[in-house]
């Protein structure tokens, strides 16, 4: 990926990230935070991984920002003023994310020397046959215990989200 | 040309952005999806380590991390559902049946 589109995409990926949590509409949030998704599935493929940059668009800012977007409309939620008080939480809040990011990055800059320069790779190195080929080999346990978290998933849903004879929800607080 | 160390700080980054956002809102649906900034900003660094070393291995826990994300979102909205029937409020400092 040359420098000049991955300098573009990271700016646009932290302005639209820092909309995500600094915009008072929850319907604004989310559609910033769709732009993000779309912009990381853009990187994915620029790294060369085809087929998962096209499955980050299809499933998390297809499927899974439809499902929040249902939500927030179901639950009519509106504008809300940025929350005041507990500034001193909010001080904490502010230092200690600042504290982690330079942690992180002091960490980036002095990683090994391969990670200094951009690798060559085989041209189907995203292809969906190499990534199935890894899927289905070595890691076949993960995929199949991966069926039964989606089957736990399903039920934890439907369990929480469903009205009971009674008129309460599901899941009682 | 852009080196992996590059993808690395961008992921910090976006993290951070994430961990702020748990930190400082309150609305339990902004925090939820600063929880998926977060998981984004990882898979991006497994993604740019994978290639890094030529292998397959940072692609196949992506996909699976996308499968935990997808399953976490339906049990997640679900969780916020049943709070909102309960206490028709989605601010989490008002959940403090639990707090002593």
């Amino acid at each position: 990926m040359p420098l000049w589109l991955f300098i573009f995409l990271a700016a646009l990926s932290i302005i639209s990230s820092l909309g995500v949590i600094l915009q008072r509409h929850p319907v604004h949030s989310l559609l910033a935070l769709v732009l993000t998704l779309i912009v990381i599935a853009v990187l994915f493929i620029g790294l060369g991984a085809t087929t998962v940059g096209f499955l980050q668009m299809i499933v998390y800012a297809g499927a899974i920002m439809v499902l929040f977007l249902f939500v927030i409309w179901l639950l009519n939620l509106q504008s809300q003023p940025l929350e005041a008080g507990r500034l001193a939480l909010k001080l904490i809040g502010a230092l200690g994310s600042a504290a982690l990011i330079a942690e992180l990055l002091a960490f980036v800059l002095h990683l090994p020397a391969p990670l200094g320069h951009e690798h060559p790779v085989a041209p189907d190195y995203g292809s969906i046959g190499r990534l199935a080929q890894g899927l289905f080999s070595r890691y076949l346990i993960a995929f199949e215990i991966t069926s039964i978290l989606l089957l736990v998933g399903v039920i934890g849903g439907v369990a929480l989200a469903r009205r009971t004879a009674a008129g309460g929800a599901g899941g009682s607080m | 040309m852009a080196p992996p160390s590059y993808f690395m700080g961008l992921s910090a980054i976006l993290f951070c952005i994430g961990v702020a956002g748990v930190m400082l809102r309150r609305n339990v649906i902004i925090i939820f999806m600063s929880i998926e900034l977060m998981l984004n900003a990882v898979n991006l660094a497994f993604v740019a380590l994978g290639r890094a070393w030529g292998s397959v291995d940072g692609q196949a826990i992506v996909f699976f991390v996308m499968t935990v994300a997808a399953a976490e979102a339906a049990v997640g909205l679900g969780i916020i559902l049943a709070i909102f029937r309960n206490r028709a409020t989605i601010n989490a400092d008002e959940f403090n049946l639990m707090r002593w």
